[in-house]
């Protein structure tokens, strides 16, 4: 099966979920589902800079902070306008990334990892110290973004985030098969003799950052709108690297791979908090077992060529 | 999943009266997991000691607690709070260790008319403009033992106070509490980082000023660091350090003497005169092995507070009316003393101002010495729409 | 202002940099040589602060805490690396930032689990519980002057130890060209032993000493830990001296930032625009410092020569 019937069953099969939730009369499965399916938005543009570009980011988090803050700001001015929202959530997002990924790109490695960690406490420690929108405490929005439909039927924001979840697989299949993305896996393996045919690389993987900062940031709106809050402890650096976790258990440069990793990342966090408190533990032994016993994620294997070396 | 039923008395479930309902079920979240499990930790432990107390029943009904852990995470808890509504459908959501939680899940607890209890946060919002007939609290509004301080230090004439506190929205509410009762003069006003380790450079320019004391707010591990790093700083001599939500009795095993002779407000402390706090406390540290803190005492009127409604409804808490008509009016003996409700549902209690000496068994805790504002509510219920 | 003011400024900003330092060094030893990225090395932290409070208090002995403290998070360090980390030397950063992720996880919960989730009582030894007069101009802590005065002595030791012994030479040769190395005769498997131990000795011991002026608390390595990366990535990855460096101009940053911010904004702002924006600079003001100085020496300020 390639990855895009995987992705497609997959939508499929979600699309299915709701029936099966309501045959057995738990609605609030659905809200646990959405969430998921946001985080693998989320995981998604990870993926498009981690397993494309080979750049290890530690502070993907913060996009979701940014995208979150955007619509939570707008709507505390009364601004509920949808398309404005989500719009603007977007657009800061691509903004930030493109600052941060302008410095940032300069270095690579570990120097990447560290100083995109930096920017996302740089921003966490800002929304905390804003007390306009809250501070710590964080911000209640009023409404749910207006898109025209009704958001808080748990049915139809599911359905909406399904629809952002199909299109952004699709979207991002499309730029690995293009010329870009290609040039980008190229770049992954070696930069060098990039460079040396021509290639302005520093340029290109500015661009991936900026679109993979800008999907993670609408992930970041649909997750204000799921929690109808949003608080600094969305981009906790922890959360990043939850987001990487997602990532290379789905199995890295694989699309797909990504979203059903942040599935079982989060359906597992969820079943082992549900027996003891100290699932922390428990979910870090499962880290560590991935990786001893050798497995690149669920899809690993699907990925063309190895892994990146920092 | 949800396989954390605490107590469930079968026996009730077999009985079916015709009018009272079967059984309650209380749907619980605080943060047990991760760095911050403490408070959370503090009020399950309070809440479990008083079902146990009642032998397993509220008000006579079978009591079936749902615990959960909010992982400090606003999604999480927002989700929790879906859960409770939807699929457990609980007669109550309790507990809640932090006010960026407790704001999250707000909104959609009370708009699913779930009668929701606060055993810690009480931010200022839901006391005053956005507060609900759903929404109770056991503990506090967040200025509360601020406000007890302020007051504390005007009766007191002192002037000339340096006042510090974390840089976040509880530290603003936290020092504007404290001058609401406190209008001397002040000799500067600082906000540190939130996650700050060291206070060393803080501690330099209190020592080479001229204030007259110190009021610090540092809740939780920060409160550690700060009073045991003003011990060391030897401030304590030359600024007598006041305090509020600083220490505790969850944090003054880990501050040890240096937390001795610090002036602090409160609203109980475990010698507290009463027979329900001698039971609460002798009943907490056989069953945990430890002195419990205040919001134990919360979690433990919250159990009590429905203990006393659903009684009061003679069990029948289905008719939603009359069980919040019940809880609202509701009267009992805390371990704080008489228990009673303001018009927004926050309590109304008894601020004292109390000092930290050693007890008789050597180790440091604190003692009532006064009271500081009697019988208040807060400062936000007049913006509250129920009168 | 005055002087005696900014000189005491001074000192606690090198008390927090030592600190830093002590975190940093085995963090960065064990990236040049091992090239492995520890997010765990916090752990180690807490384990040295855990342990030294802990059977400092049950013995009453200081001297045994500090063993304790020290020789614990060293032991910890190395059968972590037996068990877990000489299997991922081989594996690329993504297998590194996995795993340590997971062992903090798992490290914090352990504390958690054993000493429970309230703070743990850590004291300062009764002979270095006063305060000291230095010059006769301010009087310190001698506690803080204790921790700068072992710092200076461990970084010392740490220089001769790396520059003039063999196993220095060694430590450096490997950095250099692990292959080489070990092409030479190096035993590379318990050289890299030795050195991680090291480091998490190191860590070990900065929380030992963090133990009485911090919060012994489950988690409280994951701080300190963001910290440290920034030292060393300012002062260039492998380099001890550089994340000495580093760390004291961090150190001292950080502290004058918070105490001379306010009334340097206050000079050309409101007192209300300096009261709320100077707290938040103040906080964000060592990230804003780490990405200007990646932005002109993307390699760091001292990065080791060639590998």
């Amino acid at each position: 099966m390639t990855k895009e019937r995987i992705a497609l069953a997959m939508v499929v099969v979600l699309a299915l979920l709701p029936l099966l939730f309501a045959a057995m009369g738990e609605s609030y499965y659905l809200t646990v589902a959405t969430r998921m399916m946001i985080f693998g938005i989320a995981a998604l543009s990870l993926d498009l800079i981690l397993g494309f570009g080979g750049l290890i980011s530690l502070g993907h988090a913060v996009y979701l902070g940014i995208g979150g803050y955007a619509v939570g700001i707008l709507d505390f001015y009364g601004i509920s306008n949808g398309f404005v929202q989500l719009g603007v959530a977007t657009l800061a997002s691509a903004g930030a990334a493109l600052f941060i990924g302008a410095v940032s790109l300069r270095t690579s490695g570990v120097f990447f990892l560290m100083i995109t960690l930096a920017f996302s406490q740089m921003v966490y420690f800002l929304a905390i110290s804003i007390n306009s929108f809250g501070g710590d405490d964080g911000l209640t929005l009023n409404a749910h973004s207006d898109l025209g439909l009704n958001f808080g039927n748990t049915q139809v924001f599911y359905y909406f985030v399904l629809a952002c979840l199909a299109f952004f697989l699709w979207l991002s299949f499309r730029i690995v098969r293009s010329r870009f993305g290609m040039l980008l896996r190229g770049m992954k393996f070696n930069e060098s003799r990039m460079i040396a045919i021509g290639f302005p690389t520093f340029r290109y993987k500015l661009t991936a950052f900026v679109i993979s900062g800008a999907i993670c940031g609408f992930a970041g709106a649909l997750l204000a709108n799921q929690t109808l809050f949003v608080s600094p402890s969305i981009m906790q650096w922890s959360r990043s690297g939850d987001l990487l976790v997602m990532v290379i258990a789905g199995g890295m440069g694989t699309i797909v791979g990504p979203v059903i990793g942040a599935i079982m990342f989060l359906l597992l966090e969820k079943v082992l908090a549900s027996f003891t408190t100290y699932w922390g533990a428990l979910l870090g032994m499962v880290l560590i077992a991935l990786v001893l016993m050798g497995k690149t994620g669920l899809l690993g294997g699907m990925a063309k060529g190895g892994r990146p070396h920092g | 999943m949800d396989k954390r039923i605490l107590l469930l008395a079968a026996a009730g479930l077999l009985a079916v009266p015709a009018h009272a309902a079967d059984k309650i079920t209380l749907g619980f979240m605080s943060t047990l997991s991760g760095p911050n499990a403490i408070i959370g930790t503090e009020i399950r432990d309070g809440m479990q000691l008083a079902v146990e107390q009642l032998g397993g029943k509220i008000g006579g009904l079978p009591a079936r607690v749902i615990v959960e852990d909010d992982q400090q995470k606003a999604d999480v808890a927002r989700q929790l709070a879906e859960k409770f509504v939807q699929s457990d459908k609980v007669d109550a959501a309790i507990g809640f260790s932090f006010s960026n939680l407790m704001l999250a899940v707000y909104k959609p607890l009370v708009d699913a008319k779930t009668v929701t209890i606060s055993s810690n946060p009480g931010p200022s919002q839901l006391a005053g403009k956005d507060c609900s007939p759903y929404f109770f609290s056991t503990s506090w509004q967040g200025d509360n033992w601020a406000e007890g301080m302020g007051a504390y230090l005007q009766k007191k004439g002192l002037q000339n106070i340096y006042l510090i506190a974390p840089n976040y929205a509880a530290g603003k509410d936290v020092i504007a509490g404290l001058k609401r009762f406190y209008k001397g003069s002040v000799a500067a006003e600082v906000y540190t980082p939130l996650t700050q380790l060291d206070f060393s450079a803080e501690l330099s320019q209190i020592k080479s000023s001229n204030a007259s004391a110190v009021f610090a707010f540092y809740p939780g591990g920060l409160g550690v660091q700060f009073v045991k790093q003003y011990a060391q700083a030897g401030l304590k001599d030359k600024f007598p350090l006041y305090s509020a939500y600083t220490v505790d009795e969850s944090t003054l095993p880990a501050i040890g003497d240096d937390a001795l002779g610090l002036i602090v407000a409160t609203s109980w402390a475990p010698d507290l005169d009463n027979a329900t706090n001698k039971k609460f406390v002798s009943g907490f540290e056989k069953k945990y092995g430890r002195v419990p803190a205040p919001y134990a005492v919360h979690a433990y009127d919250t159990i009590m507070l429905l203990d006393t409604a659903v009684k009061a409804v003679n069990g029948k808490i289905e008719d939603k009316p009359a069980f919040l008509a019940a809880l609202r009016k509701a009267q009992f003996e805390s371990p704080r003393g008489a228990f009673k409700l303001n018009t927004n549902q926050f309590p109304i209690q008894t601020f004292y101002q109390g000092e930290v000496k050693k007890g008789a068994d050597g180790k440091p805790r604190i003692v009532i010495q006064d009271k500081a504002l009697e019988n208040y509510g807060d400062a936000y219920a007049q913006t509250c729409s129920m009168k | 202002m005055s002087a005696t003011l900014l000189l005491e400024q001074c000192l606690n900003g090198m008390q927090l940099g030592i600190m830093l330092f002590l975190m940093s060094a085995g963090l960065t030893l064990v990236f040049g040589i091992m090239n492995l990225v520890n997010l765990a090395h916090g752990s180690f932290y807490m384990a040295g602060a855990y342990l030294g409070a802990f059977v400092y208090a049950s013995s009453q002995s200081f001297l045994l805490g500090v063993v304790a403290g020290l020789g614990g998070a060293l032991l910890i360090g190395l059968i972590a690396e037996f068990l877990i980390f000489r299997r991922i030397y081989k594996g690329d950063h993504l297998d590194h930032v996995l795993v340590t992720f997971g062992l903090t996880l798992i490290f914090n919960d352990l504390a958690r689990l054993i000493w429970g989730p309230a703070a743990l009582f850590a004291r300062v030894p009764p002979f270095l519980s006063g305060q000291v007069n230095i010059f006769g101009l301010i009087s310190y802590p001698a506690y803080r002057l204790a921790i700068i005065v072992v710092g200076l002595a461990v970084a010392a030791l740490l220089y001769v130890l790396l520059r003039h012994t063999r196993l220095g030479m060694l430590i450096r040769a490997s950095a250099s060209n692990r292959t080489m190395a070990s092409a030479l005769g190096v035993n590379v498997v318990v050289l890299y032993a030795l050195v991680f131990a090291l480091g998490a000795g190191l860590a070990g011991l900065a929380g030992l000493m963090a133990g009485p002026i911090f919060t012994v608390i489950p988690g409280m390595g994951d701080n300190v830990l963001i910290l440290a990366f920034v030292v060393i990535v300012v002062g260039g990855l492998g380099s001890v001296e550089g994340a000495f460096c580093a760390a004291l101009v961090i150190g001292l940053i950080d502290t004058l930032g918070r105490s001379f911010m306010k009334p340097l904004f206050g000079l050309f702002l409101e007192r209300a625009a300096a009261d709320n924006s100077a707290p938040a600079i103040a906080s964000m003001l060592i990230y804003i410092l780490m990405a200007i100085i990646l932005f002109f020496r993307p390699q760091g300020l001292f990065p080791p020569k060639s590998r």
